[in-house]
């Protein structure tokens, strides 16, 4: 079985966030990237899967060639290759999911997996609209999974997951092809090993450019939030728990 | 024209936050959005069709009903298939959605079918020049981001407990009816739902809950975090975590707070024995009050946190139980 596994690259989750000069995006001076922690899991997932059966686990990236050295990472974890589909510029989540829904779709591959979403813009669309362009099943935010007869599975395959939701789990059956967003707790992502970064080396990462059609959002600012009140410590010890109790009841009237 | 707000049943009613949605949707369409009106849709089994009528006192002109059998639970291709119809039969050039684990799923499915941007978890809307205009936290809310639409048609979803709820009509019952003209068969949709269990930590979801009890490293083992959920039940609130003891396995995944765990925004949100990480502050920072308990005065949730006791959690946390116990 081939996998797809849609990969971003993101800014590290310790980033102190600085506007840029254009008061619409992140200024990238002195940002680190990291590999979007849910599409790590993603990873983890298909790796599993082609260890159990067989097949080529390929990551696409919709970005810039900036992005490459993420990706090896990424390789280096164990993907067999890349394809980065480049574009200028900030792409809305509908275009990012055209460019990678056009890709998969002249490629062969049965099962897409991808992160609940990506921690730069949080907007977790991208898996599910790929999905409905390239009209799959489609399960999200998803802590277990399970494809019946992997060895050889392919289209038709029926699969069970078990993806979240307020205060309990759902359960969702559906067949290959589809599309799986990943959430925390589906498994454990390994770390790269030396053989692994050495093999990255040489995996291929194929750039192509990105067909994303027209813009649906504009970005029209980007601010930091307003400063909190500056906090205030009550007291030290047992002593301050009913002055904690006074405040919270009749200053802050939360209980 | 008008605005379509996308309702979520649960156990036979309708979630406040749906409510919310529809608030925030007569609100903007009283301010010039769309051609005024706000249309509401349920999708669920036949019996739930008079429960959202009560959408009207918040609003909604009318309801479409979407019944099917299999509607008890969400089913995403059947879901998807209603709300375009309902956009369709409206001609809504709004549609709304709470950003609840449904709304989520949903919301970029209809997107994608209907070619609409889509602003995600929205913490505040506007109509600017006749437009709608969202603002979103970005970066686990380390930024705020606002957007405009150059789609045709422009979907938010909106997130939970952060829109007023407000009775514009009060006593008011919306019309509900029949939605026409999509298509029921099941043998259609690509996943079906099948079942759902309970994982619950407490009387709600952490994403859902009034009050949050937060436990960290600082309560030194799993055993002792009877002291969290002491406090937890006192309060009436849900018990969350930081990452660093759900990685250590001492608490359920599904309970950590932060950039790779749940966003909250409670009225009360109190964290013991954690140090304030910028991932974890990332989850939290939105909770309208914050109470801090660490020994470490030096501790960044101290900046923070509105209310803060400088102390070791294994004296104060029982003191404060007992206090808020005295309280009922
Ligand atoms: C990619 C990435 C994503 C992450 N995502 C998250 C996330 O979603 N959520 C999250 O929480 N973290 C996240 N983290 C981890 C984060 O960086 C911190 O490691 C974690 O939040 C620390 O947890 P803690 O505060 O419980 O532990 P610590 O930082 O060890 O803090 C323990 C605190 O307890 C106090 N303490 C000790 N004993 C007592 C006592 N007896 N009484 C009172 N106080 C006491 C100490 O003073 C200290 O402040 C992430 C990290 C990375 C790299
Ligand atoms: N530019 C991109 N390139 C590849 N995959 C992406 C890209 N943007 C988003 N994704 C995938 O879609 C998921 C959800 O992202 P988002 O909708 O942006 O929150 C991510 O976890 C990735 O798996």
């Amino acid at each position: 079985m081939n996998i797809a596994v849609l990969m971003k690259p993101v800014p590290s989750t310790d980033t102190r966030v600085k506007v840029g000069p254009d008061g619409k995006q992140l200024d990238p001076a002195g940002v680190s990237l990291v590999i979007n922690p849910y599409d790590e899991f993603a990873l983890e997932a298909a790796l599993k899967l082609k260890e159990a059966g067989g097949g080529e686990v390929v990551l696409l990236t919709v970005g810039t060639s900036a992005w490459q050295p993420t990706i090896r990472n990424g390789l280096a974890m164990g993907a067999d290759r890349a394809i980065l589909l480049t574009a200028d510029g900030p792409l809305d989540a509908l275009q990012v999911a055209r460019a990678l829904a056009a890709e998969i779709a002249a490629g062969d591959f049965e099962l897409v997996l991808c992160g609940k979403q990506a921690v730069d813009d949080d907007a977790a669309q991208v898996g599910p609209m790929v999905a409905e362009l390239l009209e799959r099943a489609c399960v999200t935010v998803v802590t277990k999974l399970t494809i019946d007869g992997t060895g050889a599975a392919a289209a038709g395959a029926a699969c069970i997951a078990q993806r979240e939701i307020e205060g309990g789990l759902e359960d969702v059956s559906f067949a290959l092809p589809a599309v799986v967003s990943c959430q925390k707790g589906l498994n454990e992502p390994r770390y790269p090993s030396l053989k692994g970064i050495m093999a990255a080396k040489k995996k291929a990462i194929d750039e192509k450019p990105a067909q994303v059609g027209a813009p649906s959002i504009e970005v029209l600012s980007l601010t930091l939030p307003p400063d909190r009140p500056v906090g205030r410590i009550v007291g030290e010890g047992v002593a301050a728990v009913p002055e904690l109790v006074r405040l919270l009841r009749e200053e802050a009237k939360v209980i | 024209m008008g605005i379509l707000v996308v309702l979520e049943a649960r156990d036979g009613e309708i979630k406040l936050s749906s409510f919310e949605a529809v608030s925030e949707a007569r609100r903007l369409a009283d301010a010039g959005l769309g051609g005024g009106e706000v249309v509401a849709l349920l999708c669920g089994p036949a019996a739930v069709a008079g429960v959202a009528a009560h959408s009207g006192a918040y609003g909604a002109d009318r309801v479409y009903h979407a019944a099917h059998e299999a509607f008890g639970r969400y089913q995403p291709d059947g879901f998807a298939g209603a709300v375009v119809a309902a956009q369709q039969v409206t001609s809504a050039l709004h549609v709304f959605f709470s950003a609840t684990a449904m709304g989520k799923d949903l919301a970029p499915r209809v997107a994608a079918r209907l070619q609409a941007g889509l602003a995600s978890d929205c913490t505040a809307l506007a109509v600017e020049g006749g437009k709608l205009v969202a603002t979103r936290p970005v970066y686990a809310g380390k930024a705020i981001q606002r957007v405009a639409f150059t789609s045709g048609v422009a979907l938010a979803s909106l997130r939970p407990k952060l829109f007023a709820l407000t009775e514009h009509r009060p006593g008011a019952s919306a019309p509900v009816e029949a939605l026409a003209g999509f298509n029921f068969e099941a043998s259609a949709w690509r996943v079906m739902t099948t079942g759902t269990s309970a994982a619950t930590s407490g009387p709600a979801d952490l994403t859902e809950a009034d009050i949050i009890v937060s436990g960290g490293r600082g309560l030194k083992g799993p055993e002792n975090f009877h002291l969290i959920e002491e406090l937890a039940a006192a309060l009436g609130a849900t018990v969350g975590a930081s990452r660093a003891v759900v990685d250590a396995g001492w608490r359920p995944h599904g309970e950590q707070v932060g950039q790779t765990g749940k966003t909250v925004s409670p009225k009360l949100y109190v964290a013991i024995g954690i140090s304030g990480a910028i991932q974890h502050l990332a989850g939290m920072s939105s909770s309208r009050t914050i109470v801090a308990i660490n020994k470490d005065a030096d501790a960044p949730i101290f900046k923070l946190a509105n209310y803060g006791i400088v102390g070791d959690a294994f004296e104060v946390v029982p003191a404060l139980t007992e206090a808020v116990k005295k309280l009922q």
